[in-house]
């Protein structure tokens, strides 16, 4: 009896194993079909090219940007650095140029009319010279050295020669990282120092609408600023920290994960405002020296003469005297006849 | 001269890596510094593909043209190279490169990145071939001595293929052709402003 229920036992095993095999058959054949295409759902560059216009995958190294293998905006960006860039730099600087040259050949030297009393009255006292002289000569070296980044390679490396022209450019570039903290500090104090003088009010539509004087002999009346010193006063400004913003995120390149994208842009503003704010200087630096009688003393020794101030800031002349004489201040200076 | 290019064939990348490693050790590339490195698309997902990236010597480089210094050249190989004794470090060569070759040994570093580092196609630099020099700045220059990149000659699944533009072109048509599939010739279009039909 053991030995036949063994038997049962044995075929009964056979059986059910066999049933498992043969069910199991067709489910395997289901999932493994005979034609394999392994391209079903793979990707394929000209489509991620034309969806996206960048590929990026997952890499092994912890440069993430090494993650990005195709960015073709790369070249709008040199299309910009090098036909749009020196376009708008050669129409703004060249054109600004020859705008100063030509308002100095038909107007000359803006005089002082009633001529030298030979009495000053100070204008900008030592703290606000300094600033003023540190942002300025910041600013000369930062627009030279930032110029030679765009022009060098075609207006100087010719002349030079390149190994020259590489060391030259190199103390450059160190030297327009370093400035921009004196200059962004200027701009900073700058403000601190003149915002109050600079805020745009009434005087300011005559005084647009009369020209500023630049044309005629008539002098609208202004008070500390007038109306065009106020514009640059906000050019500088305004100017003076986008440039510092995009300048420092250039200068700390990709920092807390900046993409290329943002660099790019970076750039381009940097440089676009970069050139504007070079050009709008130029006309600053052309009334405080050669356009202008006078002019120069104010950043010079900080005393101007007291004509040259009736006439170009009358009311906050009026005001400073007014105010020195309740409170009993000395009189303006007398400088000895020569 | 041949128009030397470089071609990876993501459908046969198995991202093992050895084209990175032995490009490092060929050149003795100073650590944070990668002239190659494989990046895998949708990875984890069916469709998955792995490719090699490195500068892919453009036809009229981006990277040349944005330099501020002109340290760019191309050999008559249609190579692109550098001169570390011109290159300032300041980056735009990163902005302009469509592939993200450019590397710098300070990354980030305030006041300077150094000198830019990239492929060079085995073929040094600016120095006299295979020199002390030479090897010291661009790694060694095995295209003077007749061969073709490291990366590419030892992959192990002749995935990435180096040589002359036209023979690496028809080696991959064949392989589109018999294989019936093909993902396309990762950044040809881009650095070359040409694809292979297949």
């Amino acid at each position: 009896m053991p030995s036949l229920l063994k038997r049962i036992r044995w075929i009964f095993g056979a059986v059910a194993l066999l049933a498992l095999v043969a069910m199991a058959v067709p489910a395997a054949a289901q999932q493994q079909p005979s034609l394999i295409n392994p391209t079903a759902s793979s990707v394929k560059e000209d489509q991620l090219l034309r969806e996206l216009n960048r590929i990026q995958g997952r890499g092994t190294l912890p440069d993430l940007k090494s993650q990005v293998i195709e960015q073709p905006q790369g070249r709008s960006w040199r299309q910009f650095h090098e036909v749009t860039l020196r376009w708008i730099c050669a129409i703004a600087i060249v054109g600004m140029l020859a705008l100063l040259i030509i308002f100095y050949v038909v107007r000359g030297t803006v005089r002082i009319i009633a001529g030298r009393s030979g009495r000053t009255i100070l204008r900008f006292n030592f703290l606000e010279r300094a600033a003023h002289w540190m942002t300025a000569v910041s600013f000369i070296i930062l627009g030279l050295s930032g110029l030679n980044v765009t022009f060098g390679k075609t207006l100087l490396l010719p002349l030079v020669g390149p190994e020259a022209f590489a060391n030259f450019s190199l103390a450059a570039k160190y030297a327009h990282n370093y400035l921009s903290f004196p200059f962004t500090l200027g701009v900073l104090l700058m403000l601190i120092l003149w915002i109050k003088d600079n805020i745009p009010e009434r005087i300011d539509v005559e005084w647009i609408k009369q020209g500023g004087g630049m044309v005629g002999d008539r002098h609208p009346p202004a008070r500390r600023f007038n109306a065009g010193q106020k514009m640059v006063f906000w050019v500088v400004v305004l100017g003076g920290f986008a440039m510092a913003i995009t300048g420092y995120v250039l200068m700390f390149p990709f920092y807390g994960g900046l993409s290329i994208g943002v660099m790019q842009w970076a750039q381009i503003l940097h440089g676009v405002i970069g050139v504007l704010f070079v050009a709008a200087i130029l006309a600053h630096i052309y009334i405080g020296t050669l356009g202008m009688e006078g002019a120069f003393e104010a950043m010079g020794s900080g005393e101007v003469d007291l004509n040259w101030a009736k006439e170009h800031h009358r009311l906050w002349v009026e005001e400073e005297l007014g105010r020195r004489e309740a409170g009993s201040a000395p009189r303006p200076r007398l400088r000895p006849a020569e | 001269m041949a128009r030397m290019k470089f071609l990876c064939d993501a459908d046969r990348c198995i991202e093992c890596n050895a084209c990175v490693t032995a490009c490092k050790n060929e050149h003795e590339v100073p650590w944070g510094i990668n002239r190659r490195r494989v990046v895998t698309i949708n990875d984890g997902t069916p469709g998955e593909r792995s490719v090699s990236m490195a500068c892919m010597h453009c036809t009229d480089a981006p990277c040349a043209a944005v330099c501020p210094t002109s340290c760019f050249y191309t050999t008559a190989d249609a190579v692109v190279l550098h001169s570390k004794d011109l290159c300032i470090g300041c980056g735009y060569c990163f902005y302009a490169c469509p592939f993200g070759a450019p590397q710098y040994p300070r990354v980030g570093n305030f006041g300077s990145r150094g000198k830019m580092d990239k492929c060079t196609y085995c073929a040094g630099g600016p120095e006299d071939d295979n020199t002390a020099a030479e090897y010291e700045k661009y790694g060694s220059n095995r295209l003077a001595e007749g061969k073709l990149p490291l990366c590419a000659e030892m992959c192990s699944t002749k995935s990435l293929l180096a040589g002359d533009g036209d023979i690496i072109a028809q080696i991959y048509k064949e392989r589109v052709t018999k294989r019936g599939y093909g993902s396309g010739a990762w950044g040809w279009q881009t650095a070359y402003r040409e694809t292979i039909a297949t």
